[in-house]
């Protein structure tokens, strides 16, 4: 009874989507104050229909209620109770579902913000991001409903979540990584409406800026998530793969970063008003051409859901629509648009057009090597792959060039800026940073490439505190009430830029001074690692609550005294049939400890992996310290002002 | 030149610069790292290139896995049902590595017809195939009929 009210609730909420689509519009069209108002209404009742069927399902999750074949498919009556709620987005209609879910909560959200927007764009704002609705809702409807049936042969016991997903990661990293991409869909929306209405002058920017900077602080910590996962779930410690999936949430993030800058630009400065247009269209479609990729099964890769091609042919069509539809609407009203504002070659807007060609050729060369192979097999040449290699020698040094100008834009002026102090500040902040960074390089003998990119993380550093220390002690006021008054912008970019760095260090390091071992070890064996003692004490078998074990201990020693006890497992999940590794990590601020299972070779022997992984924790700090930038510059105080004032 | 023209001409050549310096990186990369894919039967007729890297994959045969006793050396047979080809790899089998699955080795074909693999993969799913491997089984299967009943079994 419960799922047939879920399935109903779901069509209902896409009839309020439809109507939310097109009465407001209809309302803007006719200057109907009437049709127009509706919109807040229609969006909160589309909400809370989506909801109504996200708890249903969740509650046939809860309860075994494997008449539900995706609930059969993807849950066990087994599962520890947490993750036969997250097992909800365990597969593909479940996912969707939750997407859906939070399309309608950022719609929600907007709605209730609608006050901060002009009579007149808040509800066309709403109804775009109801067209987007429209399209997710039906593709959830018409190709992967949750709710069909498995009657009447309802089976005793379900599927079983697959084990990889077991685990703390899949309770948070999607939620978290679609609240980024979808939140891309209000910036959408932001421009889309500018659009239509015609006010493409720079306060559509202001009012999309909070936005995007949201949703580009989810999607950071998304991306960092499961990063994180997958170091330590995968087994083997790669932090990242250029899988294709992760690609296609790299590259929303990429154009995203590049909207953000944009976005500022145009609302202080007017300049660049039809690019940031068209950058926030493109992100949105940046998300979507992920969607697709994730959910056709065009890509071989570790995310892919189980294939179905008229899946893959709805989200196609999806795109073009949605895609196709907001490019012809600037093709038409984007000529009017003329930037009448000049700017000089050193003035902030110049480096912050830097800024967005080089993100934006990093989006085209990762999205060229994502969808290489598809057009070489398209083109009848062969399969292929492209490797990491391709994206690491590509990706490199375009992204450490980014990073050279991502300190030399905050420090100049919008305008112009004398190049002379620009260059007495750099030349020295340079001198600094190739010293610190040769010192670095040579007394732990690293390579060219990682002693560059030191320079330019002590160069970024430096620049940024420079920066920061001249505005605080301009004036006559003391440095603490003026450090205070500095806008929470200006720190969550601070923050931002100085996360990046730590990334880059943690990236730098991990590559250059970690080590990483295979051995065949026994029980009783002792090897050294990177100046730690790893002793295989024993072997043991436990039972958990849907699998067996085989887990080891290991003793870390440094210096002869103990430091961490470790313990590896290798748990067969017998619903399943499929044998899981589960890494043992000793986690530290300099360097990680890392040890996982590969196979039994013969009565006593094991294959075993022991890393000393050097700074490896570094490359999420900077993704923590990049979303807390995003979030605190999306709560800066001028966003909160209401229209007019 | 109009001091705005100027300007206008010095954006639009950084821009030119740029792309082509990144045109030129991707075009050089991209040539260095696409690795093309053989079936068993491609490397056996000869097709693959040797000591060059490329991936090769197939079914991995019954009976075929054999260790070192003392190292973590490992070599296998993958096969199409036509063809097999010998995968010799040092270090740790992931864990969705069994006889009877499909997987992918990306390493070189070496002069004696061995393929020497840096990266041996399996899916994360065990219902999945690989689509090379299942597009190189449908030719192997096209091929001959005698073979059909022994690769649908297999499924």
């Amino acid at each position: 009874m419960f799922p047939e009210i879920g399935q109903f609730s779901l069509i209902l909420s896409l009839f309020f989507a439809l109507s939310l689509a097109l009465v407001p519009l209809i309302g803007y069209w006719k200057s109907n104050k009437l049709l127009l108002e509706a919109a807040r209404p229609l969006t909160f009742i589309m909400s809370a229909l989506v909801l109504l069927s996200f708890v249903i399902l969740s509650l046939s999750f809860l309860s075994d209620d494997f008449s539900v074949l995706y609930v059969a498919q993807n849950s066990n009556s087994q599962l520890p109770i947490w993750y036969k709620f997250s097992a909800l987005w365990g597969g593909h209609e479940g996912s969707l579902l939750l997407w859906v879910l939070i399309l309608s909560g950022w719609c929600s959200a907007v709605a209730l913000k609608i006050k901060t927007l002009p009579e007149a764009v808040g509800p066309v704002v709403l109804s775009v991001l109801g067209v987007v609705s429209v399209g997710f809702l039906s593709f959830l409807l018409f190709t992967s409903s949750p709710f069909a049936r498995l009657l009447p042969d309802v089976p005793l016991d379900g599927g079983d979540l697959n084990p990889l997903l077991q685990d703390f990661g899949l309770i948070v990293h999607p939620p978290v990584l679609y609240m980024g991409y979808v939140g891309f869909s209000v910036a959408f929306a932001f421009a889309v409406s500018a659009l239509i209405t015609g006010n493409l002058n720079a306060s559509w920017a202001r009012w999309a800026r909070p936005w995007t900077a949201a949703s580009w602080a989810f999607l950071t910590l998304g991306i960092t998530l499961g990063s994180w996962w997958a170091y330590y779930e995968l087994g083997w410690g790669g932090w990242w793969f250029w899988d294709p999936v992760e690609n296609a949430s790299f590259m929303p993030w990429l154009a995203g970063t590049a909207l953000l800058h944009s976005l500022a630009v145009t609302e202080k400065r007017g300049v660049f008003k039809s690019w940031t247009v068209l950058l926030a269209i493109f992100t949105f479609s940046l998300s979507l051409l992920g969607a697709f990729l994730v959910r056709s099964g065009v890509l071989t890769s570790v995310h892919s859901f189980a294939a179905d091609p008229t899946r893959g042919i709805f989200i196609l069509i999806l795109l073009l629509v949605l895609v196709g539809g907001s490019l012809l609407l600037y093709a038409i009203r984007a000529v009017e648009v003329r930037s009448t504002v000049s700017f000089g070659v050193t003035g902030r807007e110049a480096w912050l057009l830097l800024n967005n060609i080089l993100l934006t050729v990093l989006t085209f060369t990762v999205l060229l090597g994502t969808l290489y192979p598809l057009v070489f097999d398209a083109l009848g040449l062969g399969k292929i792959s492209v490797g990491a290699p391709y994206f690491n020698s590509v990706f490199t040094p375009i992204a450490l060039l980014l990073m050279v100008f991502m300190a030399v834009g905050p420090l100049s002026k919008w305008h112009h800026t004398k190049f002379s102090v620009l260059f007495k500040v750099c030349s020295v902040a340079a001198l600094g940073a190739t010293l610190l960074a040769g010192l670095v390089a040579y007394f732990y003998e690293f390579g060219f490439i990682a002693g560059l990119s030191l320079a330019v993380a002590f160069w970024v550093v430096f620049l940024s505190f420079s920066d920061w220390f001249e505005k605080v002690s301009a004036g006559t006021k003391g440095i603490i009430p003026r450090a205070r008054q500095l806008p929470r912008n200006y720190y969550g970019m601070l923050l931002a830029h100085l996360g990046m760095v730590v990334t880059l260090v943690g990236i730098v390091l991990v590559s250059v001074n970690s080590d990483e071992s295979m051995l065949r070890l026994s029980p009783g064996d002792k090897v050294t690692i990177a100046g730690y003692e790893f002793r295989f004490d024993q072997m043991e078998q436990v039972k958990g609550p849907n699998y067996v074990s085989s887990k080891g201990q290991f003793t870390a020693y440094k210096a002869g005294k103990a430091v961490a006890v470790l313990h590896p497992e290798k748990r067969f999940f017998s619903t399943r049939q499929q044998v899981m590794t589960e890494a043992a990590l000793d986690a530290g601020f300099t360097r990680d400890l890392y040890v996982s299972m590969g196979e039994r070779l013969d009565d006593s022997a094991w294959s075993i992996r022991i890393y000393v992984k050097s700074f490896v924790r570094w490359i999420w700090l900077g993704g923590l310290m990049m979303m807390a930038g995003g979030l605190l510059a999306a709560l800066d105080k001028r966003y909160r002002k209401r229209a007019g004032v | 030149m109009h001091p705005v023209r100027k300007k206008r001409l010095l954006v639009i050549l950084t821009i030119a610069l740029i792309l082509s310096a990144a045109v030129g990186l991707v075009m050089y990369a991209l040539q260095q790292n696409i690795n093309l894919f053989f079936s068993p039967s491609q490397v056996a007729m000869g097709e693959a290139p040797r000591n060059v890297n490329i991936r090769a994959g197939g079914m991995v045969v019954k009976g075929s896995v054999k260790r070192n006793s003392d190292t973590l050396a490992v070599a296998f047979d993958v096969t199409d049902f036509q063809h097999k080809v010998t995968i010799e790899y040092r270090g740790i089998l992931p864990d969705l590595f069994r006889e009877g699955q499909g997987i992918v080795a990306q390493g070189k074909l070496k002069d004696d017809g061995v393929f020497e693999a840096t990266e041996v993969l399996a899916k994360h799913d065990e219902k999945y195939m690989p689509p090379e491997i299942a597009e190189a089984l449908k030719s192997a299967q096209n091929s001959t009929d005698e073979s059909a009943e022994s690769v649908q079994s297999t499924y």
